[in-house]
């Protein structure tokens, strides 16, 4: 891919933040800009869903919205909350972070990188659009057969799930790839496998995940689609389908889909903490094997989330401790960062305060899970609110704790400025007592026997009181995304200028400038050692000698330097396939078309800069 | 940065939240003999899944406590200090890290091994296999039908099993996954899986009115999806079974007699069967069911009114509900309505 179209990053540095320019771009941060952008949005999307199901539950007998529009509110929270939200929001830390940490230019495939964000946002697109028709999907997140077949589900509801989630997949297995492919080949000269940052390593491992764990759920996808729309029977009891099926496909991918949404978190967590307890990462290697063994633990449990479904004693058995294993690298984990903590010369910043929730709230719902890793007890607290708890103690106060961590420490590495740290206390404790005023007493509701997914409730089970107290806590946390945004917003033009290592970092994506150059490393850097900007800094743990400084580059050098140049192929191909895709529920005529459109522009985008042979070595 | 020394404010705060939550912890506790509570076991299976709950809440507790006291202490004892020199760089200790990943593997032990011995005694033959009670359970959007096949008996949203007796539950689903739960005697929670039998036993050990509810999102009235457990002492389920098996008593009150006229010429016949009259199969069977406290799945009270209301319009009154609207004037429906309670 290297060697085309040469092109001038000096000239594109200054000229170009037009509407154009964004939907061209093939760069990965601003690849990453957008996918953080779109993932912000659909964060307070999905938000806004879960407040209007939390005022709705909070009395009982309440009528605010129906029976199905509710059940189409948690469907949409769920898939909008991990797939547009928390998924892409790790993603657009992939997209800006990875390169720079590994002093790279940019990642392997610039233009595919580019597809995969804008396939991403049809699929999103294409799932929300179904609010605007008065057909949200309705069938849960976990979409479980029967239910969501044509049988039982005959409108378009689900169609626009099943097809919105395929799209979707296609996007995650390209960046996937891709960032696979960049981790393994863009390495700069001298950052070995074991050189390499943490939150490289989670999200190295998350990357197997996303390419082995999303092709299980395609299949139960399109098994899905031939169903509903081609009349097979493969999750049909009646016509001597299994629904069960489906269970284990959708599992064998949700499940891994779980270290999906925490692992990038958990990287982050570890980049944040060295930085603020101005300590290396104690026990590196145990961190990063925990982190590779929960990754391969993940795929061999995926049947606790069907304890209550009757596989018998041995199945349950060997499925309970499988999952009660993987408390033991996690447990490692925890224990390693409190150790890196330990000794160290602790700075109470905003993004250190998030990382240090998240130790302290990831523990609690790491805890309840060992709770129902118990298939006997799992029996009582399955799809009650005691689950409902637990996940997200992991999702809320382990992935979204860890995001926000990573959205305070590397803020001004791609704004140039720094969130006001006042606001971000604000933000961080109103947080943290509303998620906890919210959740908490939901282990209480569930152990009472509140079931989960049920848009009402009788008066007289004493589910009332902690109703009421979780909408309040929800509305709590609602106000702390707000002080987010207005933080965001009062320091877009005021905020103070980073300067390219605000917070006397370790990494080398803080030895470039804030915001980094299009070409981010002007001179591509030499690794020493782990925590290469530290060692450049402070030298070796004895007090050593300093790493060598990258030298200062020549003008001839930035000159010199290629980049890939923009395309349109890639929102040209999004724009087909949506085409395509939406057809199945408009007309076959639309299928043909979109699906042309498709093949012709994936055509031109795979020979977008193909030279003849002529032009071979430059 | 500027460094930041941990303020007492932040300090009290902590702590605060840390007595908020202990408070919440505790009102929890006094709540949790509400009707469908989970942690006040009630039956032997219930007994068994409440002691491993406990043992598991209690060795998760002593961790939780101690890895957040420990949280606590280091942000407190380590934290910046104008003028602290650089602190030393410390990689790792192979040891140290190796001991607490055996020490997590142990602390396992102590949950995996009463667990793997619940799983096991819970599942398979019980015991008293022979003089067990045997009952069918079908869950159907949004309702469930119980049948005892040795007492000949079928009923709907209200099971009824004695004290002290196992009962053996076969659970049947012709539609979409539900799942049966009683909370407090622990039956279930278990998918009803169609095409696919399970099977639960448990005996329940305290006689009293238990509330269930599906617990498997199964489409637009999940939410009202319940139903209630009576567990009578011996002679008066005794005599309940009784009453059931018997045809039901006609009542001689005119209304009762008009609604009898307007059910039997009416599309009600084709869903509902009621001895002697109708053999319908895809409804509830409505032979007892003026005796039944609640309708449309535990819902609401089973009165005039309510039934009227119910038999007007179903998917009014329950959203998605497959009964359909008849057009029956209000007059017809409280006649039907009349005709439906005298049936006991």
């Amino acid at each position: 891919m290297a060697t085309q179209a040469a092109f001038m990053p000096g000239a594109v540095e200054k000229a170009q933040s037009t509407l154009w320019s964004w939907i061209t771009t093939v760069d990965h941060k601003r690849v990453g800009i957008l996918y953080g952008s779109s993932a912000l949005f659909f964060f307070i999307v999905g938000g806004i869903e879960a407040l209007i199901m939390r005022l709705q539950l909070a009395v009982p007998d309440n009528t605010l919205v129906g029976a199905q529009r509710f059940n189409e509110l948690f469907t949409m929270h769920g898939t909008t909350m991990i797939f547009l939200a928390v998924m892409p929001l790790s993603a657009s830390f992939f997209n800006y972070m990875l390169p720079l940490m590994i002093g790279a230019r940019d990642v392997a495939f610039p233009r595919l990188n580019a597809l995969s964000y804008w396939i991403f946002l049809s699929g999103a697109l294409l799932l929300n659009a179904s609010w605007f028709f008065g057909l949200a999907p309705d069938g849960g997140w976990f979409g479980y057969t029967p239910l969501t077949d044509g049988q039982f589900s005959p409108s378009h509801n689900i169609d626009f799930w099943m097809l919105g989630l395929q799209i979707l997949g296609i996007s995650s297995m390209l960046a996937g790839f891709n960032f696979l492919v960049t981790i393994i080949n863009m390495r700069a000269p001298g950052m070995t496998l074991m050189r390499m940052p943490l939150f490289v390593w989670m999200s190295f491992v998350t990357q197997f995940l996303l390419i082995l764990a999303f092709p299980a759920v395609t299949v139960a996808l399109i098994l899905l689609m031939f169903d509903r729309f081609f009349g097979t029977l493969f999750y049909m009891p009646a016509g001597g389908g299994d629904p069960l099926l489906w269970q284990h496909l959708f599992w064998i991918f949700g499940h891994p889909e779980v270290y999906i949404l925490i692992l990038p978190a958990m990287g982050i967590v570890s980049e944040v903490l060295p930085t603020f307890a101005r300590k290396p990462l104690f026990g590196t290697a145990f961190v990063i094997f925990s982190g590779i063994t929960i990754g391969f633990f993940g795929f061999g449990v995926w049947s606790h989330h069907m304890f209550s479904v009757g596989m018998g004693p041995v199945a349950d058995a060997a499925f309970s401790i499988t999952t009660m294993l993987i408390a033991v690298p996690t447990g490692v984990k925890i224990l390693n960062w409190i150790a890196t903590l330990w000794g160290g010369s602790l700075r109470f910043t905003t993004a250190m305060y998030m990382s240090l929730g998240f130790i302290a709230m990831f523990t609690m719902g790491g805890l309840s899970g060992v709770m129902h890793a118990s298939p006997p007890v799992n029996l009582q607290q399955t799809d009650t609110y005691f689950v409902v708890a637990h996940f997200h103690y992991v999702l809320f106060g382990g992935s979204i704790l860890g995001l926000f961590s990573g959205i305070y420490y590397w803020w001004p590495k791609i704004t140039g400025r720094l969130l006001d740290e006042r606001l971000g206390k604000w933000h961080f404790w109103i947080m943290m007592i509303g998620f906890n005023v919210t959740f908490f007493p939901q282990h209480f509701l569930g152990l009472i026997g509140m079931p989960r997914r049920i848009y009402t409730y009788a008066p007289d089970l004493g589910w009332n009181f902690w109703n009421m107290v979780s909408t309040i806590g929800s509305f709590i946390i609602a106000v702390s995304i707000l002080i987010f945004i207005v933080n965001v917003v009062k320091t877009a033009r005021s905020g103070r200028v980073a300067g390219p290592d605000p917070w006397d970092a370790r990494t080398l994506e803080w030895s470039i400038p804030s915001p980094p150059p299009v070409y981010n490393f002007a001179v591509i850097p030499t690794v020493h050692g782990r925590d290469e900007l530290w060692l450049q800094k402070y030298g070796d743990d004895h007090g050593g000698q300093r790493a060598a400084k990258p030298p200062v580059p020549s003008a001839q050098d930035i000159a010199s330097i290629h980049m890939p140049p923009p395309s349109y192929w890639p929102i040209l191909l999004a724009v087909a396939l949506l085409v395509m895709v939406s057809g199945l529920m408009i007309s076959m005529w639309q299928v043909v078309i979109g699906g042309l459109l498709t093949l012709f522009t994936m055509y031109r985008f795979a020979l977008e800069y193909h030279r003849p042979p002529a032009g071979h070595g430059q | 940065m500027p460094t930041r020394v941990l303020s007492s404010t932040r300090l009290r705060t902590g702590l605060l939240l840390s007595a908020v939550l202990l408070l919440a912890t505790s009102c929890g506790w006094s709540l949790w003999d509400s009707p469908m509570t989970a942690v006040r076991p009630r039956s032997d299976l219930a007994r068994w899944i409440d002691e491993l709950f406990m043992l598991i809440s209690w060795t998760t507790l002593v961790i939780f406590i101690a890895v957040e006291a420990i949280l606590v202490y280091v942000c407190w004892r380590f934290r910046d200090r104008p003028g602290a020199p650089l602190p030393k760089q410390t990689h790792g200790h192979t040891a140290l890290e190796m001991s607490w990943t055996i020490a997590f593997a142990l602390v396992l032990l102590i949950i995996v091994i009463p667990t793997m011995k619940v799983i096991f005694r819970t599942q398979g033959t019980p015991a008293d296999a022979s003089t067990a009670l045997h009952v069918d359970v079908v869950g159907k959007q949004w309702w469930w039908e119980f049948k005892y096949p040795e007492l000949k008996i079928t009923t709907a949203n209200e099971l009824h099993i004695p004290v002290g007796q196992t009962v053996i539950f076969s659970l049947h689903g012709p539609d979409v996954i539900h799942s049966f739960w009683v909370p407090g005697v622990a039956i279930g929670k278990r998918d009803v899986v169609p095409r696919r039998v399970n099977r639960i036993y448990m005996t329940p050990e305290v006689p009293g009115v238990y509330p269930g509810q599906c617990a498997e999102y199964c489409g637009t009235s999940h939410a009202n999806m319940r139903f209630l457990v009576y567990v009578h002492p011996k002679e008066e389920f005794e005599r309940w079974a009784k009453a059931q098996q018997a045809p039901p008593v006609e009542s001689t009150d005119p209304a009762a007699q008009k609604g009898k006229e307007i059910y039997a010429q009416s599309a009600c016949v084709g869903c509902h069967t009621i001895g002697g009259v109708s053999g319908g199969q895809i409804g509830p069977d409505l032979t007892h069911f003026g005796s039944r406290k609640t309708l449309a799945a535990n819902m609401m009270p089973n009165t005039l009114e309510n039934v009227a209301r119910w038999v007007q319009n179903p998917p009014l009154v329950k959203p998605g509900a497959l009964m359909p609207n008849l057009g029956l004037t209000g007059e017809q429906s409280k006649a039907l309505a009349a005709y439906l309670l005298s049936l006991r």
